[in-house]
């Protein structure tokens, strides 16, 4: 593995590698000094195009615990808005002797440019593509899902194991969602059944070619399949229609955020029915009221704080995996 | 200036003697073998009626960086072409006399092939009022084919107007049919793959639906209207339909929408960027299918040179466009006749005869697209119609480099092209331009 691109680039043997390591990477951070000596030396460049203070900060907080040298690189405005081009940019931290490169761009396709264009020699690792990929999130949902789900008294990662026979519900806007894309290919990957819950509006033409179901009623998902996780996802104001969707903007996508809510929008009703066991799961940022209330967001079944937490974990497997090679280990 | 074309073999047929003097076809057979003309070894060549292009950017005036005229004429004959319409999508566009007789001068100037400017629909291609047609009609330029190609006509009325208003001088409305609202921010074919890789999806209905409503308004008002780069098998299917019922619309498909599908977007190489996008297997095949039956009437290349910059970049902010002139008969030859499904005539067609007689140049002592006739203007193509060759984007006489089929092997090269009776490409390679008025 050079790049980390899409979660497509994962096998089963080497996403269950990642995630065992991010488990060991996850044991050290409960120790006293978090810090690990395995990267010293190495330099990680936070390449991020578009606002994104939590994923950048998982990602600094990996790259130090490993004890890289991190630059940040805040470029907001991309060659799209006629700054700096992506080739400029590649140029720049190839003479820094950048050894990883984490991007995060509102381009589909920027990381794979950056990996691929013969640009730059460095790793490449996706934090986001427009609405493509975002393979981190995917590996950090399916260690937390890992843990959960498939881990016992004896091996509480549930370490060296997939997902086989799991069901999980992704709920929300998929058409503009590069965790849905990557959740899809992951947890299918792990063995995980997947179905996707979404107004036709926000479901993707050509969703027949991906390796999930897809259904308009999150009521009947939740009473038939009884799946043991949901994960929603963000509903962005700009898909709305009313205020959101003013003249050139577009129509919304659906017409207001109640019938949303009423629709899709996880409430104290759905929760109850839920399996006992299952959980919630929400990338974040959340809008309370509108794809969870309260009574999801802040439920003991909520695993929505300990995602954050693995994400660190998993992004250090990640650097780890794509730096350290054959070097010795954080043991 | 003479030329003996010596055991060629007219549209792929027996061979023979073709004399090629005075800036005409002077003879043929036996008594085409007359002294002083140089001969041309045109064994096992086929020669064509000099192939025109009804869709062609030159970029000049505006973005000389990208193409000249100079340089895209080059790569014109170099492609087999006699002929070819510029589009009006320059800097300032050719929504006037004084552009279109510009464009036109430059390329008699150049003297690679003839330059038929096209007129804008709309003053800006803004698609709000009409250009002054009849003044670019009655100029030097003589346009007779307007389109506002990069932009649709998108407002009904604005269409029925120049459909209607066209007809004063038997001119044509060449449609870019996209619906604007449904593929604002579209960057390729929507479906399986737009799915997956995440680039916003541009429906085929975008295009169909344009093209419903333009045939049916032609119809109703009697006018000509011919359909740029048709890229869905439904826009086929329309267009046979709109045939059926006797409507006076010709439609193009270009050679990339012929060969190549939506599954090339999975590298994010801009170089794959294309308006109308690449579509699917099933779209080709259904394009490739309405060429052999006569439903598409012309391959125009849509040759839209970019500079290095707007396509070393991520595919969001790249240019739509690719070259086209100096691959189109390479594509058309693989595609087509070295898989039985057209002959050397069926190519003369839909590459000079059809194209000809929509943009109304089969006329007059300036004609192209005539048959290979003694008497008729020498505006002639040779190809090798065996010869393998490798496209090397760094070979390419165009300014730009934005080819998309760098290293494919291609069947078929043109080895001479002959404007007038001058030759302008020999053994495969450029020769001399044709000096004004000759």
């Amino acid at each position: 593995m050079r790049h980390l691109l899409s979660a497509a680039d994962l096998d089963r043997a080497t996403a269950i590698e990642l995630l065992d390591i991010a488990s060991r990477m996850a044991a050290t951070q409960g120790r006293e000094i978090k810090k690990l000596p395995t990267l010293r030396g190495r330099t990680v460049v936070n390449l991020f195009f578009e606002d994104s203070t939590r994923t950048r900060i998982s990602f600094e907080t990996a790259a130090k615990r490993l004890s890289a040298d991190v630059i940040n690189f805040s470029a907001k405005g991309s060659s799209v808005s006629k700054g700096e081009s992506l080739k400029d940019t590649a140029l720049t931290l190839q003479a820094m002797g950048a050894d990883a490169v984490v991007i995060r761009h509102q381009a589909s396709g920027a990381p794979h440019r950056l990996a691929h264009a013969g640009w730059l020699g460095s790793a490449v690792i996706n934090a986001g593509d427009g609405t493509h990929q975002h393979p981190t999130q995917a590996l950090l949902d399916a260690f937390t899902l890992r843990r959960h789900l498939v881990g016992d008294a004896d091996n509480p990662d549930g370490v060296g194991r997939d997902l086989a026979g799991r069901t999980v519900a992704i709920v929300g806007d998929v058409l503009h969602s590069r965790v849905a894309r990557s959740n899809v290919q992951l947890l299918h990957t792990l063995g995980a059944r997947v179905t996707l819950v979404a107004p036709p509006t926000l479901v993707p033409v050509g969703v027949e070619g991906w390796t999930c179901d897809a259904s308009y009623h999150l009521d009947e998902v939740i009473e038939t399949e009884k799946p043991d996780a949901i994960m929603m996802l963000r509903v962005q104001r700009e898909r709305m229609g009313g205020e959101g969707g003013g003249p050139g903007t577009g129509t919304g996508f659906f017409p207001s955020p109640l019938e949303y809510t009423r629709s899709y929008g996880l409430d104290a009703r759905r929760l109850a029915m839920l399996p006992e066991h299952a959980i919630v799961m929400h990338p974040g940022p959340m809008n309370r009221g509108l794809e969870i209330s309260a009574d999801a967001a802040d439920s003991p079944r909520a695993v929505i704080v300990e995602q954050v937490a693995n994400g660190v974990a998993v992004r250090m497997a990640v650097l780890y995996r794509l730096l350290a090679g054959e070097r010795e280990a954080w043991a | 200036m003479s030329y003996l074309l010596r055991g060629v073999s007219p549209l792929g047929g027996e061979p023979t003697d073709l004399l090629l003097a005075d800036g005409r076809i002077a003879a043929t057979g036996a008594e085409a073998r007359r002294s002083g003309a140089t001969v041309v070894d045109a064994d096992g060549l086929v020669a064509l009626p000099g192939l025109v292009d009804l869709h062609t950017h030159l970029r000049e005036p505006g973005r000389e960086d990208a193409e000249t005229v100079e340089t895209g004429t080059r790569a014109a004959a170099l492609g087999g072409y006699t002929a070819v319409h510029a589009m009006a999508n320059t800097s300032p566009v050719a929504d006037t006399a004084g552009v279109v007789e510009q464009v036109w001068r430059l390329g008699r100037h150049a003297g690679w092939a003839d330059v038929l400017p096209v007129g804008a629909v709309s003053v800006g291609l803004a698609g709000e009022q009409l250009a002054e047609l009849g003044a670019m009609a009655y100029s030097a330029a003589r346009v007779r084919m307007f389109s506002d190609d990069g932009h649709c006509v998108h407002d009904p009325v604005l269409m029925r107007r120049a459909l209607e208003y066209v007809k004063a001088f038997d001119g044509v409305i060449a449609q870019h049919a996209q619906e604007p609202r449904l593929t604002r921010g579209a960057q390729m074919h929507e479906g399986v793959v737009s799915a997956e890789v995440g680039l916003a999806g541009w429906p085929a209905v975008a295009e169909e639906a344009i093209i419903a409503r333009d045939v049916l308004l032609a119809e109703h008002v009697g006018s000509r209207l011919h359909v740029l780069h048709v890229s869905t098998a439904g826009s086929v299917d329309l267009i046979r339909w709109a045939k059926s019922r006797n409507i006076a619309v010709t439609a193009e498909a270009t050679p990339h929408h012929l060969m190549l599908t939506d599954e090339l977007a999975r590298s994010y190489d801009p170089l794959f960027k294309v308006n109308p996008p690449l579509r699917t297997a099933e779209d080709a095949e259904a394009l490739r299918a309405g060429l052999a039956d006569g439903t598409i009437d012309t391959v125009g290349t849509d040759h839209a040179p970019h500079s290095r910059e707007d396509k070393d970049c991520e595919w969001a902010a790249g240019a739509f466009g690719m070259l086209g002139l100096e691959t189109a008969l390479g594509v058309v030859s693989t595609l087509m006749v070295a898989t039985g499904r057209m002959t050397w005539a069926d190519v003369a067609r839909v590459m000079s005869t059809a194209p000809a007689r929509i943009g109304r140049i089969d006329t007059g002592p300036d004609a192209h697209g005539r048959p290979l006739a003694v008497g008729e203007p020498a505006n002639v193509v040779l190809v090798d119609p065996t010869a393998r060759w490798t496209v090397d984007p760094a070979g390419l006489a165009s300014l730009s480099r934005n080819t998309p089929y760098g290293g494919m092997e291609l069947t078929g090269r043109v080895r001479a092209t002959f404007l007038r009776g001058r030759a302008t490409v020999l053994d495969g390679a450029l020769a001399a331009p044709v000096g004004a008025g000759a």
